[in-house]
């Protein structure tokens, strides 16, 4: 392999944007109202267009003539790198924006650092997509908001799901031996330093939402690694299903 | 006449005045040109960069600038695509806006939305997301008429 420490993180990153992608394509004509409809489906195109780009240049390094669709269809669930957040069933609406109120504010404030990649891809594509991210934020903040500070189901259900979503937040801020030196050659960013941003941002808009931070729960974790909740598979059949059964099909 | 045109051109200008005929496939009276999607015209490549990271036409729009220079006999230049510096709605040209707003979509200006019909700016925002990830979904107050607004980006 050309780059084998590069490859995982573009894998890291790509698969976080490609899993989160899809799950939020699931609510395509299903969400409460059609501008949340669009809402959701632009955020999984956005999402989907980072890891095209992330998952290209995993494939460049690992320089086997891999591209972006073969290690997107063509991989099994032991070899997808992403954080475990992202796989959770999306649930209900509550659930979703639980999901993507944690992860959002993280991706913005890491794609900021990875404006300062050395690698130049990752530094063009965080450039290029926090803008896009920082919408995703927003909307998600926004909904935190009307959802905890709405009535008392919709409170009760943004409760639920933040107690649910909570449990994967440690996982965005882990450092491993591969991400380690990647750190230290100026390639990744060490997301450690963006946990005092992280918390003050959740911290305001939950208080903006009159919620109370989740209790503190022991993380799970794994997803760098490939070990992932029984909820990645299925949506990787679904996902995978016409490159598996018709392999290399286009039109 | 036209061919008469084409030999006082230079190559460059040749090629450009292809590709401002190659519209944007979900926004089609601007030009991929217009957008400012082809960064710069070489000897043996036409530079692009895509918009959004996630358009659905990036593809599209490079599957048609191909089909155009390859219908003028120009397959032998390359389509080579850069991501920096990032594309943002600045370089949509000022025809771009014009044509934008003729079209009834709001130009990305940083100023007051401006109601694409009657020139109004006593507007609001419906949805910061619209029909396509590069617009939001806009109403006069004045003419009531709902509108799509280009995204500052």
């Amino acid at each position: 392999m050309r780059d084998a420490a590069l490859f995982e993180y573009a894998c890291r990153l790509g698969d976080d944007s490609l899993i989160l992608g899809q799950r939020l394509s699931e609510w395509c004509g299903h969400a409460p109202m059609l501008e949340v409809d669009l809402s959701l489906a632009n955020v999984g195109l956005d999402l989907i267009g980072q890891a095209t780009h992330f998952l290209k240049l995993a494939g460049e390094a690992e320089g086997k003539g891999r591209d972006e669709d073969k290690l997107a269809f063509h991989r099994d669930v032991l070899d997808f790198k992403n954080c475990l957040l992202v796989e959770q069933p999306n649930g209900d609406f509550a659930q979703t924006m639980a999901r993507q109120f944690l992860f959002s504010n993280w991706q913005e404030l890491l794609f900021r650092e990875l404006y300062k990649s050395t690698n130049p891809t990752i530094a063009a594509v965080a450039q290029k997509a926090v803008k896009e991210v920082a919408y995703h934020a927003r909307l998600a903040n926004e909904w935190i908001v009307r959802l905890g500070d709405g009535t008392a189901e919709s409170r009760e259900r943004v409760v639920n799901g933040l107690d649910w979503m909570w449990r994967f937040s440690d996982e965005l801020f882990e450092v491993d031996a591969t991400t380690e030196a990647l750190i230290a050659s100026g390639v990744a960013a060490d997301v450690r330093k963006l946990r005092p941003e992280w918390d003050a941002i959740v911290a305001q808009v939950l208080k903006e939402a009159t919620l109370e931070l989740p209790k503190p729960r022991r993380a799970t974790l794994g997803g760098r690694a490939g070990h992932h909740s029984e909820h990645l598979g299925h949506l990787l059949t679904e996902m995978q299903f016409l490159q598996r059964a018709y392999p290399d099909a286009k039109w | 006449m036209v061919a008469a045109a084409h030999t006082t051109l230079s190559f460059k200008d040749r090629v450009l005045e292809i590709l401002c005929h190659v519209p944007d496939p979900e926004i089609p009276c601007v030009s991929v040109v217009d957008l400012g999607i082809v960064r710069e015209v070489k000897d043996d490549a036409v530079v692009i960069t895509p918009t959004y990271t996630g358009c659905p036409a990036t593809l599209a729009i490079e599957a048609d600038i191909r089909a155009a220079l390859d219908k003028a006999g120009l397959s032998a230049l390359k389509i080579e695509t850069v991501l920096t510096p990032p594309w943002s709605t600045d370089w949509i040209s000022k025809e771009g806006h014009a044509k934008l707003r003729a079209y009834g979509i709001a130009p990305p200006v940083k100023t007051a939305v401006q109601c694409p019909r009657c020139g109004s700016v006593h507007t609001e925002e419906l949805s910061r997301f619209g029909s396509t990830p590069c617009k939001s979904l806009h109403r006069c107050l004045d003419c009531r008429e709902p509108f799509d607004r280009f995204k500052c980006h």
